[in-house]
């Protein structure tokens, strides 16, 4: 699947980057192929924003529809809340 | 070479030693600049580019500070100035985020990799304590092979220990997987440095050196990811991870529901800060008060016993277009003011952390306008000057984009001189025309913008951008931002002021301007429907935008012909220093394209309102 249709807080693997120049700018901010993200907001029509750790990256929609994924089961659930959204999981 | 380049460039005498900072965006680097250099820092344009570089002579030493990179390369024009710097550099300061060092150590490990003595100064380690992070700041420093010193910049916490380690900077410990790669090229560079770039694909590098750039770019990015994670995961040790205010306040920036609101309040608030307590108390004192009450009365006591105003070099220099009066006035009352406030105003909510979550706010509106969200920071930034947003437009992705946003940044944007003229006209005015002249301005921008992305050929580029965390900017680093680049801009703007105001002088004491507004009657008084008079106001805004408006606010125009004049001159071509920079930035075919093109476009949209309303 692409990126542009992943859900809030889903984890997911990155398949395919498409281009050099993205793949290279994509590996200095730590999201290579091969890298688990989780997608912490999505906003209506735009922007897709994923976050490895600390790192937020924001990524255009067209782009995203470009970026192949693969969804990856959530870790063992989180109780806080306040952990819950740092790392991008829905409230329940 | 590079380094002789960048002595020469940079007014650098040989023998010196070279200290260049380095480090991501955002970390803090011009914070330690500061605290190594003092007051007297010389800032200079990189040569090609806009961009500027600080530097500053301490003791035996030269100190330059870098723009922010998130890598050395030649992606866009920070790079380049980067990587020329770096490259010249005998020792680099690397200014690390501890919160960040998956990020930020990718950079570290290329200046490793490049063979070039270094320290590390790991900042903001307080941040990092709070947000539950730990570093092993000795293991980070056996990994990396080169000193770590943990600094809390904004508090001065570890600024000596850095400045006392730059002694003890070391080449560290580059990428195994580089050995093999490495020597070939590096016997031809004479430079690990320089081999390493042209390894890594960098094509102007290689053509100082006269080889075809190799491709490996991918596998030396991917091992040394490979090896900055393998860093972080033996040297970071996480205890929790609480959401913090800031993460919310992220949230809500970017979300169309919230973020809206949010963005019209702070632009609100921008507004009430720059267009009226600058744009018209301050300007009331220094304008009207200081510059005309004191200063231009005393400069005409001053020159006329010699030179009499009705004498032609009386008119020039002291008349109502005059060098030493309306320039002066002008820069000094009214511009510089308008300029400091609104560089403070833009320098706060750069170094908040603000900007790029405009961008990701507005990027499905803009993409429309055949922009991404970027575009919106050279469209915040005219509405401050025109001529630095339309220079900013270099940050754009492509062509495409900077030819967009270059134009509606001429035609749609009216500037913050501009924009204090409007606004008293607007006030007379009332309410209702005051919304009818934003809608107006607002759907010229949208259908432009629409216009232009539907006739160019090609795609607006997808936006890819890093978010940087909130935080609360610092009012030192603030105020010495605003100061440089406000005296820079002075710098620049004062002659062209003073060329302008010699040209309409001589345009008014020939007898010109006379008979342009005679030749120009037909459009302003047939079509435009508007008094003879409001040429020179149109001739004027040739100028500067603001004089043009200016010229307007004398006139007895009924609040309709009120409108299509200021319509007209918002739209109306560039002030000459703005149309200088499209003709440097955009090449001049394009620039004479430019042009008429909106000056007919204002004649033409002007005729057709007041066709309308009057």
């Amino acid at each position: 699947m692409t990126l542009d249709k992943v859900k809030e807080g889903q984890r997911l693997r990155i398949v395919a980057l498409p281009g050099p120049d993205i793949r290279a700018q994509a590996i200095r901010f730590g999201i290579a192929e091969g890298e688990l993200v989780t997608c912490t907001d999505i906003i209506p029509g735009g922007p897709i924003i994923i976050a490895k750790n600390r790192q937020e990256i924001a990524i255009g929609r067209g782009l995203a529809e470009k970026i192949t994924v693969k969804p990856v089961a959530a870790p063992a659930p989180v109780k806080s809340l306040a952990r819950r959204r740092a790392y991008g999981l829905p409230r329940s | 070479m590079a380094c002789h380049d960048l002595n020469h460039d940079l007014n650098i005498p040989a023998g010196v030693r070279k200290i260049v900072l380095a480090g991501n965006p955002n970390v803090g680097k011009s914070v330690f600049f500061n605290a190594f250099t003092g007051l007297y820092v010389d800032v200079s344009n990189f040569p090609g580019t806009t961009l500027e570089i600080s530097h500053a002579r301490v003791g035996s030493d030269f100190i330059l500070d870098t723009p922010g990179v998130y890598g050395v390369s030649s992606f866009n024009d920070e790079e380049k100035v980067a990587r020329d710097v770096i490259l010249g550099a005998d020792i680099v300061i690397n200014v690390v985020n501890a919160v960040h060092l998956e990020r930020d150590l990718f950079l570290t490990q290329q200046i490793i990799d490049m063979g070039i003595p270094m320290i590390v100064a790991l900042n903001m380690v307080d941040e990092a304590t709070r947000q539950g992070i730990t570093i092993d700041i000795k293991e980070l420093e056996r990994l990396l092979g080169v000193p770590v010193i943990p600094t809390v910049a904004v508090k001065g916490q570890g600024l000596k220990e850095v400045k006392q380690a730059v002694a003890h900077a070391q080449r560290g410990n580059s990428l195994p997987e580089l050995e093999e790669m490495l020597p070939l090229l590096q016997q031809k560079t004479h430079s690990q440095a320089e081999a390493l770039l042209i390894l890594e694909g960098d094509p102007y590098v290689a053509a100082r050196h006269h080889v075809k750039p190799i491709d490996r770019q991918e596998e030396i990015y991917l091992a040394r990811r490979r090896r900055v994670d393998a860093i972080v995961a033996a040297v970071v040790k996480e205890t929790s991870t609480g959401a913090s205010w800031g993460t919310r306040l992220s949230r809500w920036m970017m979300q169309p529901l919230t973020g809206i609101p949010i963005l019209v309040a702070t632009l609100w608030l921008l507004y009430e800060f720059i267009g009226v307590f600058i744009a018209q108390t301050v300007v009331g004192i220094t304008e009207d008060g200081l510059m005309k009450g004191y200063y231009e009365p005393f400069i005409r006591n001053l020159i006329s016993p010699w030179l009499p105003p009705t004498s032609v070099p009386g008119a020039l220099l002291i008349g109502e277009f005059g060098i030493l009066t309306m320039t002066v006035t002008y820069v000094l009352g009214l511009l510089l003011p308008l300029v400091l406030g609104f560089y403070l105003g833009l320098s706060t909510l750069e170094d908040s952390g603000y900007l790029p979550r405009i961008a990701v706010l507005v990027d499905r509106v803009l993409m429309r306008l055949g922009l991404n969200g970027r575009g919106i920071i050279p469209i915040i930034l005219g509405f401050g000057c025109v001529t630095a947003a339309t220079i900013t437009t270099r940050l754009l992705g492509s062509i495409r984009e900077r030819r967009i946003a270059t134009f509606l940044l001429a035609m749609a944007i009216p500037c913050s001189a501009q924009l204090a003229v409007i606004t008293s006209m607007l006030v007379r005015l009332g309410h209702g025309y005051t919304i009818l002249y934003v809608i107006l301005i607002g759907s010229i921008l949208v259908l432009t913008g629409t216009a232009l992305n539907w006739l160019l050929p090609g795609q607006p580029s997808d936006l890819f951008i890093d978010l940087p965390p909130l935080r609360w900017p610092q009012p030192v680093n603030i105020l010495k931002k605003t100061a440089t680049r406000a005296s820079s801009f002075i710098q620049e703007a004062a002659p062209l002021f003073a060329g302008g105001a010699l040209l309409i002088g001589i345009l008014q004491v020939t007898g010109l301007l006379a008979a342009l507004q005679n030749l120009l009657a037909p459009v302003t008084v047939n079509w435009l429907q508007l008094p003879k008079e409001a040429a020179t106001a149109f001739i004027m805004g040739f100028v500067r935008r603001d004089f043009g408006a200016a010229g307007l606010y004398s006139l007895p125009l009924t609040p309709a012909q009120s409108l299509v004049a200021l319509t007209t001159i918002t739209i109306f071509v560039p002030c000459i220093a703005s149309a200088l920079v499209i003709f440097k930035e955009r090449g001049w075919r394009e620039g004479v394209i430019i042009w008429p093109t909106i000056l007919l476009l204002a004649f033409f949209i002007g005729g057709v309102i007041s066709h309308i309303l009057i």
